[in-house]
């Protein structure tokens, strides 16, 4: 059922959201082995299933998502619950705040099943880097869910939650999405307010969602964007009815297919399967034009620099003095900075650390991080250049299906050349869309990509609904 | 350009990290394996680009200049790993 059969059906009375909440904690309950999730809020939420059950039955007035269930990625802050990052250093810090996204589903009586697994700090393309344990894919547990917002895609793909939310720097929700079936999308860079999202890299970082159809991708976006006060980087640009372009027609709409995301290294059966995609909007009136986007290979070089440092002026803060976890015995306080730092973080993110403060330090300023930054607005140019003659621009989301389970971990750079298709809308703020088009010889689903110009997240969705009809 | 273990071990200083000897071989092969890879951006010739800091390119974004409430003090201190009523402590910053 979607999102808007599940909101007619409770409105109606005819499923009750105390049941649903009971067959969702029953669903985590027996996918337990897929590590999806950090924490589940049984009680709370079947407290607040009894209140808006009480409320519908009365008559009263609900919220605009009276009855839906989501997960939260365990890096957005929920009040008086933990906010762990999946990581030692946060293990036990308690949010005493709410992020403005959580503020605005509480407002639309969306109920919070619980937060969910995820590479520590958003740092991986796997979600094995977590505290937790890896989170394993529900259509073939011996492979990755992707990363980073493994949890949240892995917590939708099995029934527990009509919808999730993730963050993206570099294609964590778009690439799990492929991995998993799903539809995920990363708004335009500022579209959703990031304040109460832990930083990784700010000038990157957005919140998105995961859902089972673009229609419930859309409202789920709907009421989380806007302008924020707490966040001087949210847009102003008012936020459309995203829902209201499913069904609405593609013929005269033009779209490209650049050339180097159909190169070598991407696996033929997705190929193919994008291809069969690209020739049913040609069948349907839209205009296809392959094209070429030369700086696409800089792109993993150029996000990786502008992350890593990003990512080590940011977590600076974890420094075990206000919150947090920090190490014993230290002599003095430089000791316990850097036992508290070195004993509290995750491999992957001291890798991140190190790469990003070595691309800032003295002497190497210029030869990297200035370098990516210019490298950065040429890839920018490019595709705003693109957009010039192009609504959308369609492409794979992911060069293969779902890997193995420790197959990448010890290769950081094979690992990061797995975001070769996703990292550019992140550089150039773009908004993009993971929309699942099919299923490999082995049964492992893959997705298509569509990007669209920054605020034109009708588009992904109008697309992203026809490929579902 | 490539870094020596030695480098390493001066830049986690700068980020506050101690490594483990074992560990740092590895971390050493792995950062210049990365390295190595993103030297490739030297093909683009970028003397005349403008560097892109933030994809908005926004300026001056102002607030109101108000009196608000916020954490309160027992609030803000409540998840600190040590502390007295009124505040954060740390282990000796000066010796005697």
């Amino acid at each position: 059922m979607d999102i808007k059969e599940t909101l007619n059906a409770v409105k109606q009375r005819k499923l009750s959201v105390k049941q649903r909440v009971e067959r969702a904690l029953k669903t985590i309950e027996d996918h337990k082995d897929l590590n999806a999730f950090t924490q589940v809020f049984a009680e709370e939420a079947l407290e607040k299933a009894k209140i808006l059950d009480d409320r519908l039955a009365a008559g009263k007035e609900t919220g605009a998502l009276a009855g839906v269930i989501m997960a939260i990625k365990d890096n957005i802050n929920i009040k008086d619950h933990k906010t762990t990052c999946a990581s030692k250093i946060l293990e036990s810090f308690i949010s005493p705040f709410d992020a403005t996204v959580i503020e605005k589903l509480k407002a639309a009586d969306v109920i919070f099943i619980g937060k969910t697994n995820m590479d520590e700090f958003a740092m991986g393309s796997s979600s094995e880097n977590s505290i937790f344990g890896a989170v394993k894919n529900p259509h073939d547990p011996e492979r990755v869910a992707g990363g980073s917002s493994g949890g949240s895609a892995v917590a939708v793909a099995i029934g527990a939650c009509d919808a999730a939310l993730g963050s993206e720097t570099g294609g964590s929700i778009r690439q799990p999405a492929s991995f998993t079936g799903l539809v995920g999308v990363k708004p335009t860079y500022g579209r959703v307010s990031r304040y109460g999202l832990v930083a990784y890299a700010s000038s990157l970082d957005q919140i998105g969602a995961f859902a089972k159809t673009s229609e419930d991708a859309a409202l789920i976006l709907k009421t989380i964007a806007g302008h924020d006060v707490h966040d001087s980087t949210s847009a102003t640009e008012p936020v459309p009815d995203y829902d209201r372009v499913v069904g609405k027609e593609i013929k005269g709409l033009k779209i490209g297919l650049p050339e180097e995301y159909f190169a070598e290294g991407l696996d033929p059966e997705i190929r193919s399967g994008i291809m069969n995609a690209v020739r049913r909007l040609e069948k349907e009136g839209a205009k296809i034009e392959t094209f070429s986007l030369p700086q696409t290979r800089y792109a993993i070089a150029t996000y990786y620099i502008i992350a890593t440092a990003e990512a080590s002026s940011n977590l600076a803060r974890y420094d075990g003095v206000r919150y947090g976890y920090r190490a014993q015995d230290a002599g003095d306080l430089n000791e316990m900075y850097e036992k508290t730092r070195s004993e509290g973080f995750g491999e992957e993110v001291k890798r991140r650390i190190l790469l990003g403060t070595y691309v800032l330090s003295a002497g190497y300023y210029d030869a990297y991080y200035k370098k990516a930054m210019q490298v950065r607005r040429l890839i920018k140019d490019e595709l705003n250049s693109a957009f010039q003659k192009y609504d959308a621009i369609v492409t794979p989301t992911t060069p293969t299906t779902a890997f193995r389970l420790g197959e990448k971990i010890d290769d950081p750079l094979t690992m990061y050349l797995m975001d070769i298709y996703t990292v550019t809308a992140n550089l150039a703020g773009i908004c993009a869309m993971n929309v699942p088009v099919g299923k490999n010889s082995d049964r492992l689903p893959f997705g298509l990509q569509i990007m669209a110009p920054a605020f034109k997240e009708d588009r992904l969705f109008q697309l992203g609904a026809f490929f579902e009809k | 350009m490539s870094v020596s273990v030695k480098d390493v071990e001066y830049i986690a200083g700068l980020a506050k990290l101690r490594l483990k000897e074992e560990e740092l071989p590895k971390l050493t092969e792995q950062l210049n394996k990365i390295l190595n890879y993103v030297e490739h951006l030297n093909e683009l010739d970028t003397t005349e680009v403008e560097p892109l800091a933030h994809p908005l390119e926004m300026k001056n974004v102002f607030r109101p200049d108000e009196l608000k409430t916020s954490l309160s003090r027992e609030k803000a201190l409540a998840n600190a790993p040590q502390r007295t009523d009124e505040y954060f402590t740390v282990p000796k910053v000066v010796r005697r």
